[in-house]
C-alpha cells in the first residue's frame, strides 16, 4: 500500500525541517513554508525521510497515511 | 545608582530571571516548577507569570487573544502612549499582533527564506576562519568573546548594510535592551530618552536614503503596505529586531554548543569522527540549550489553568524549559547528539516562528564545523571563569578555553 505525506498550510509555520530532512519529498515556498512535492507520494526508500520529516515537525503540520491505490 | 533586585528565595511565588541563580542554571529552577507549579508568579515587574511546560508554553504561543506580543522583553517598563500601538508594536513583526503581524512578517520572510541563506554560507565560513585565524598559535583564549560573538554581528550587520566597524555598539544596544531588565522604570526610560539607538538607527536611514544599496535597511526604507511607505517607527523598530534577534541569540547557541563540546569529550570527538551527524547535533543544541525566552503580555483578564492573569501582567514564555519538558521528550537532560525525532520550540512555536531561524542554523552549523575542524580537542580552561548572559536570552558570554 503506498503512503503520502500532506503539510497542513494553517499548522506550518516555516520551520522549514521537512524540507531539510526529507528534500526529495518537500521544497520550500518563496516565504519558507514548506510544500509538498508532486502528490506527495512516498516511494518505498523514502518511507524513513517521510517519518523523520513528521517527528521532527515542531509544529504537527505534517501527516504520513496510507492510502487506496 | 542602580536599584538591582533582591535575591530570590521562592520561585514559585517571587520568580526572577535577573536571579543570579537562574542567570547562572535556571534548568534544576524549571525543573523544579515542572514538578510543583507549572505556572509560576511574581510581584516583580509589576506582575509576571511563568509556565513551564511544554503543553502550557505551547498553549500561550498559540493563543494570540488572551495575550499580546506588544512588549516581548519582560522589564520594569511597559509599553507606552508614546510607543506604537498593537497591533503593531514598537518592533515589528516580534512586536505585533494578527491582523497587521503577518503584513509586517511576509515582507521580511523572503530575505530570511533557505535560498538567500545558504547564499551567505560562504561568507560565514570565511568569517569563522578568520577568526581562528586570528587566534592561531594562542594555548589559551575566550570562546565566546574571540569567536562565537562576532559570528552572526559579521553576518547581519552586512544584511543591514552597517559599518562593520560599529559591532561594539551593537553590544551596548543588546545589553541596554535584553540584559539591563532589573533597572527602574526611571532608569530604563533614562536610556530610552538618551535617544543614542534611536539617533543610530536615524542616521543609517538617512544614509540610505542618499545612497540606496543592496540590503535590508533600503529594503525597509523603500517597503509598502497597501501603497503607503513604512511609518519611521516601523523602520526603526525592524531594525533594531533585526540587530538585536540576529546577534545575541545566535552569539548564545555557539557559545553553548561549544561550551558543551568542552566539556563532553565524548561528543567532541563523535561529532569529529561522524560529520553526517552535524545535522541532528545543531537540532539537539538547540533544543537542549535554546537560548531565548519570551515575553506576552496578558490582553484580558482570565483563568489559565488556574492562574487568575490580569490584563497589563506579564508572562514569560521559556521554550528551553518547554525543550527539557519529560513529558515531550525522552531523557530531555541528556544530549544525543543523533535524537532522531526532535520536535524542540527553540525558535518559538505558532506565527511568531524566529523569522531567522534558518540563518542562526546555518550559522551555528558552520561556526560549529569550522570550529571542529581546526579545534578537534579542546577543553575549559578555567570552568569556573565562565559567565552567562542575564534575562531572557540564554549564553556563555566569557568561555575561556585550552585548546589542543
Amino acid at each position: 500500500m503506498p503512503f503520502r505525506v500532506q503539510i497542513d498550510a494553517d499548522k506550518c509555520q516555516g520551520h522549514g525541517r521537512c524540507y531539510s530532512l526529507a528534500p526529495e519529498l518537500f521544497d520550500a515556498d518563496d516565504l519558507g513554508a514548506g510544500v509538498v512535492l508532486g502528490d506527495g507520494t512516498v516511494p518505498d526508500d523514502r518511507l524513513d525521510q517521510a517519518h523523520r520529516a513528521v517527528a521532527n515537525c515542531p509544529e504537527y503540520a505534517i501527516t504520513l497515511t496510507e492510502v487506496q491505490p | 545608582m542602580t536599584t538591582r533586585h533582591s535575591p530570590v528565595t521562592d520561585w514559585t511565588s517571587d520568580f526572577d530571571p535577573a536571579d543570579p541563580a537562574w542567570i547562572n542554571d535556571p534548568y534544576p529552577i524549571w525543573k523544579q516548577l515542572r514538578q510543583t507549579c507549572p505556572v509560576a508568579h511574581t510581584e516583580r515587574y509589576g506582575g509576571a507569570w511563568l509556565p513551564v511546560t511544554h503543553e502550557y508554553v505551547s498553549e500561550v504561543a498559540y493563543d494570540t487573544e488572551h495575550f499580546t506580543s506588544r512588549a516581548v522583553v519582560m522589564n520594569e517598563l511597559r509599553p507606552g502612549p508614546e510607543d506604537l500601538p498593537a497591533p503593531i508594536g514598537t518592533a515589528p513583526p516580534i512586536t505585533s499582533d494578527p491582523p497587521f503581524h503577518a503584513i509586517a512578517r511576509r515582507m521580511l520572510l523572503p530575505a530570511f527564506g533557505p535560498k538567500q541563506i545558504s547564499g551567505l554560507e560562504p561568507y560565514t565560513r570565511d568569517t569563522c576562519r578568520q577568526l581562528l585565524d586570528e587566534v592561531a598559535g594562542k594555548p589559551e583564549f575566550d570562546a565566546a568573546i574571540e569567536y562565537a560573538q562576532h559570528i552572526p554581528v559579521r553576518v547581519i550587520v552586512r544584511m543591514l548594510g552597517f559599518p562593520q566597524e560599529d559591532a561594539e555598539i551593537f553590544r551596548r544596544f543588546i545589553h541596554q535592551v535584553m540584559e539591563d531588565i532589573d533597572l527602574s522604570p526611571e532608569e530604563r526610560q533614562a536610556v530610552i530618552d538618551q535617544g543614542e539607538m534611536e539617533a543610530y538607527m536615524n542616521a543609517q536611514i538617512e544614509d540610505h536614503r542618499l545612497k540606496r544599496r543592496d540590503d535590508l535597511t533600503s529594503f525597509l526604507v523603500e517597503a509598502e503596505i497597501d501603497g503607503h511607505k513604512l511609518l519611521p517607527d516601523h523602520i526603526r523598530g525592524t531594525m533594531v529586531l533585526l540587530m538585536i534577534a540576529g546577534i545575541d541569540t545566535t552569539w548564545s547557541a555557539i557559545g553553548a554548543s561549544l561550551w558543551h563540546l568542552a566539556r563532553h569529550p565524548e561528543d567532541r570527538r563523535r561529532l569529529a569522527s561522524e560529520p553526517e551527524l552535524m545535522d541532528t547535533a545543531v537540532e539537539e543544541f538547540l533544543r537542549a540549550y535554546a537560548p531565548v525566552t519570551m515575553a506576552r503580555l496578558v490582553a484580558q483578564d482570565f483563568d489559565f489553568h488556574g492562574a487568575q492573569l490580569k490584563e497589563g501582567d506579564w508572562l514569560l514564555l521559556p521554550f528551553p524549559s518547554a525543550n527539557r519538558d519529560p513529558e515531550a521528550f525522552p531523557e530531555p537532560d541528556v544530549v544525543r547528539l543523533d535524537r532522531q525525532s526532535n520536535r524542540h520550540a527553540a525558535f518559538g512555536l505558532g506565527i511568531h516562528r524566529c523569522l531567522g531561524s534558518n540563518l542562526a542554523r546555518m550559522e551555528l552549523r558552520v561556526a560549529l564545523e569550522e570550529w571542529i575542524s581546526r579545534y578537534p580537542e579542546f577543553e575549559l580552561s578555567d570552568p569556573s571563569a565562565v559567565t552567562w548572559s542575564a534575562g531572557q536570552v540564554r549564553g556563555p558570554r566569557s568561555l575561556p578555553v585550552r585548546v589542543a
